[in-house]
């Protein structure tokens, strides 16, 4: 492991001297890599922050932008302009591993508006770790009934298991459930696609309202997902899927 | 803009390749010997040069204490991973290793850190290069093959064994996505492909997507510690277990015995790829014989348990991928491993070719496929050609990164299987009022607990500014280079100090540490030097000697003055003290002083009638020391060239 430094920002193309955006990743002339401080991974594909976008056409976008700006392509230029595509490189594939998936581009989006959902998971984690507790996660209130008979079960199958023997029907059940939580999980992708329409319409019109809404709106929805999930995995885990 | 010329090395477990690309097509680079294959074995001979490939192996057999093969089974690693290589593997190591150090093998009484062993691989590769090229020509960059699934120090070992030979490495390219490059370059395809590579010491299965001349990795998996290796030792196992049981001999400590098995094991696995059944035939110390017949059928099922844990990490792959197997176009075969019959029904199977009317690819070598698909890289890196324009390979890192978190669990900032460069962000604070420093713990794996994980480094965020705990916020950025190598900084963001970062790798040599390894092998260059001048002064000292010490039979030597008896009798004694020392500066000195006293008396021995005697005695007694190199001029010598 070696340390790196910091890079310096300029707006001039260092070939042809053509005065830039400073958040430009190639020069507008020339198309060399400049090192721009951009890191805005909508911009680095040239898109607004609309959130509903074509995951083909970001694919060529990204084969496109690869080419001019891999690190393969300036093994024998300066040190500088190896460290500049190192850090754009690096910039465009995480860019593009956020954006062609539809959870980490929202929780992104969510990310430049503000909002660290991923910081406050694990916040709320360590705290509870530092404090010898069990997590608490919010449970949506319509879900209590539910989750309540859940637990039950899966305390059951543990006990169960320990004792080296198995319910039948208690299994039965838990395949049930864990349909059940997968069209719910099916059900929310839905539903997230319809608050990206709302957002993306909100931005257009620069609705701040409106935005504002959707975005409370997409964070219920990612926390709700989130906690299905490990209501997936935990069953998965009592079926002895994974 | 005339391209400079990089090679591209496969630098394996059981063999070592350089190839390049010529005009449109990668060869590879065969070695003085002729062959394409530099089998990764080192040997120090007794006169203290070391000795690769072929030339080494024998070696193996007549002094194993001075030879190791397999040694990148060694890379990277610490002692505490290697306890179960050592089970099987003739490793001598030194004795004083400590957790978390660089492992040393002992080779005689000197002891070399493997990425040191795997360099004199390289420079033995370079040179091969630099020959074939014509005198005057100088190869040093490359491109160089690691496993997919070697993790950060592996890679890193291999990046230091490069400068220590002399070789920039430009890339490290992981293997199976360099064999699709040289399968891509020829059918110019498209589609996913999934490369199943089983090498000698090494497992890795990766999954492409070719496109428009992109190769990009969507997944890979792996495991660096399987390959022909364990089908060898299994066999050996049985052998030695049968001579201990059938012929009471107890073989396993003694080193040659245990090579001229495994030298006949490996000839059995080969030959039961084409052939129904094989014997080992074997000598062993005290004149007995060990025979054993070995059919296919059985040998299968031998192996079946260690071929059987391939099957894991494709399955994982191919979820990673988010495919089915149906959705995988071609497999391709690489790795001396995929000969055997009973793997690539294993492939067929776990890829469901049969069923899709589908074969394995097997059209290229499959040992040097993989130098091959180096060659192309080598060739993009340096500015391209027609038959690579438009190639650009997206490769991943095989493990996810992550730090310890409290509690020790594991906090992942790079997940496996992400494009390469990658970065990542986190941010740090204090837990104390006035902290001034704050420890990282940074790991590579998949599981959820730290200690589980392969701990890369530990490193302090230092000089951050004195403030009330949990107020500084220092950013890290993490950064996986195309060669799958992470790089640290870190700066405090409210006060926008650079935050000093002291990385300590685990396994890995320091900066300073490689640098000496490579002035070492210049010492070791002027050791040889040295050598080499001590040998001909001796021998020059030899004649001398001689010549002097038959003198007084000479009618001359009464011509000469007493006091010149005398001066030649003290540099002779001056000469015979020096001469069994190591300075062979001072042997020679003494030589020119004996040679001063004795020039009187060549003079008067060419002028007397009886200098035909000496010149006889000279003759034999130069001819005694032909062959054990140049002896050079001095005064005794002229008087009998010229008579």
């Amino acid at each position: 492991m070696t340390q790196i430094l910091a890079q310096s920002a300029m707006a001039e193309c260092w070939a042809c001297d053509t005065q830039n955006d400073p958040a430009a990743y190639l020069c507008a002339a020339c198309g060399k890599l400049l090192p721009s401080d951009s890191t805005d991974y909508f911009a680095l594909f040239g898109l607004t922050h609309r959130l509903t976008l074509d995951v083909a056409a970001l694919e060529k976008q990204f084969y496109r932008l690869s080419r001019k700006l891999h690190p393969d392509l300036y093994t024998r230029a300066s040190k500088e302009k190896r460290q500049w595509s190192l850090e754009k490189s690096a910039l465009l594939n995480d860019a593009y591993r956020a954006l062609r998936d539809p959870i980490a581009r929202t929780e992104y989006l969510l990310e430049t508006e503000g909002i660290r959902l991923e910081e406050q998971s694990r916040d709320a984690t360590d705290a509870a770790r530092a404090t010898g507790t069990d997590k608490q996660q919010v449970i949506p209130p319509d879900m209590l009934e539910e989750v309540f008979e859940l637990n039950m079960q899966l305390e059951e199958v543990r006990m169960a298991a320990a004792s080296n023997s198995q319910d039948p029907e208690l299994m039965a059940n838990l395949e049930v459930a864990e349909k059940n939580f997968t069209a719910q999980m099916e059900a929310l992708q839905q539903q997230l696609e319809s608050l990206w329409a709302a957002w993306d319409r909100a931005l257009a019109d620069n609705d701040a309202a409106t935005k504002d809404a959707a975005k409370q709106a997409m964070v219920a929805l990612l926390n709700r997902r989130s906690y299905i999930r490990n209501l997936v995995r935990d069953v998965r885990q009592a079926l002895g899927k994974s | 803009m005339t391209q400079e010329r990089v090679v591209g090395i496969d630098l394996g477990t059981t063999n070592s390749l350089v190839a390049f690309m010529q005009e449109d097509h990668p060869v590879v680079i065969p070695g003085e010997d002729g062959s394409n294959l530099v089998p990764s074995v080192v040997a120090l001979a007794a006169d203290g040069r070391m000795i690769v490939g072929n030339a080494a192996r024998a070696h193996l057999i007549e002094t194993p204490e001075r030879a190791v093969y397999s040694v990148k089974r060694l890379m990277g690693r610490g002692v505490e991973d290697v306890q179960e290589e050592l089970r099987f593997f003739p490793f001598h190591l030194a004795e004083d290793i400590a957790p978390g150090e660089v492992l040393r093998i002992r080779l005689g009484d000197r002891e070399y850190t493997p990425p040191e062993i795997s360099a004199y691989v390289l420079r033995q590769l370079k040179q091969n290069a630099e020959r074939y090229f014509g005198p005057g020509s100088s190869v040093t960059k490359a491109v160089v093959t690691v496993p997919a699934y070697f993790n950060d120090a592996q890679r890193q070992a291999t990046k230091d064994a490069g400068r220590m030979a002399g070789l920039d490495v430009l890339r490290l390219v992981n293997e199976p996505t360099a064999a699709a490059l040289a399968y891509g370059l020829d059918k110019k395809k498209e589609g996913i492909v999934a490369v199943y590579d089983f090498g000698g010491g090494t497992f890795d299965i990766s999954i492409l997507k070719l496109q428009d001349g992109i190769f990009e990795v969507i997944a890979t998996n792996g495991d660096t510690h399987l390959g022909g290796d364990d089908i060898d030792n299994l066999l050996m196992t049985i052998a030695l277990d049968d001579i201990a049981g059938d012929l009471k001999l107890d073989l396993r400590h003694n080193g040659e015995a245990v090579q001229a098995i495994r030298k006949a094991v490996i000839e059995a696995k080969i030959a039961l790829s084409s052939q129904p059944q094989a014997t080992l035939d074997i000598h062993l110390p005290g004149g007995q014989q060990y025979r054993r017949t070995l059919t296919r059928e059985q040998f299968e099922q031998l192996i079946a348990p260690v071929i059987a844990r391939t099957a894991a990490p494709c399955r994982q792959a191919i979820q990673d991928a988010g495919i089915t197997p149906a959705q995988i176009d071609e497999v391709v075969l690489v790795g001396g491993s995929t000969r055997i019959p009973r793997v690539r029904a294993l492939v067929e199977e776990i890829f469901e070719l049969p069923s899709r009317g589908k074969t394995p690819h097997t059209d290229l070598n499959p040992d040097e496929v993989v130098a091959l698909g180096a060659a192309v890289q080598a060739k993009i890196l340096a500015g391209g050609s027609a038959a690579t324009e438009d190639m650009l390979l997206l490769d991943i890192t095989p493990l996810s990164l992550g730090i310890e978190a409290l509690g020790g669990v594991v906090a992942r900032v790079i997940q496996r299987n992400s494009t390469i460069p990658a970065s990542a962000t986190e941010h740090f604070t204090t837990g104390v009022d006035g902290q001034t420093n704050v420890a990282i713990h940074v790991v590579q794996g998949e599981r959820e607990m730290a200690k589980d994980c392969r701990s890369l480094a530990r490193f302090d965020l230092k000089g951050i500014p004195p403030m009330t705990a949990g107020i500084p916020r220092i950013e890290v950025k993490f950064l996986i280079d195309a060669n799958g190598i992470l790089h640290v900084s870190a700066r405090e963001q409210r006060s926008g100090k650079q935050a000093e970062i002291e990385v300590k790798p685990a396994y890995g040599l320091t900066d300073e540490q490689v640098e000496t390894m490579i002035l070492d092998s210049f010492d070791n260059a002027e050791e040889d030097f040295r050598q080499r001048q001590l040998v001909e002064a001796r021998n020059e000292a030899e004649t001398i000697l001689t010549l002097v010490e038959r003198a007084p039979s000479n009618p001359a030597w009464k011509l000469l003055a007493a006091e010149e008896h005398l001066r030649i009798a003290r540099a002779k004694s001056d000469l015979e003290q020096v001469y069994k020392q190591e300075d062979y500066r001072a042997i020679r000195n003494a030589i020119e002083a004996l040679d001063k006293a004795t020039r009187h008396f060549a003079e008067l021995q060419m002028e007397t009638a009886v200098s035909f005697a000496i010149k006889g005695k000279t003759m034999r007694a130069a001819d005694e020391n032909m062959g054990k190199g140049p002896t050079a001029p001095h005064s005794i010598a002229p008087a009998e060239i010229e008579t």
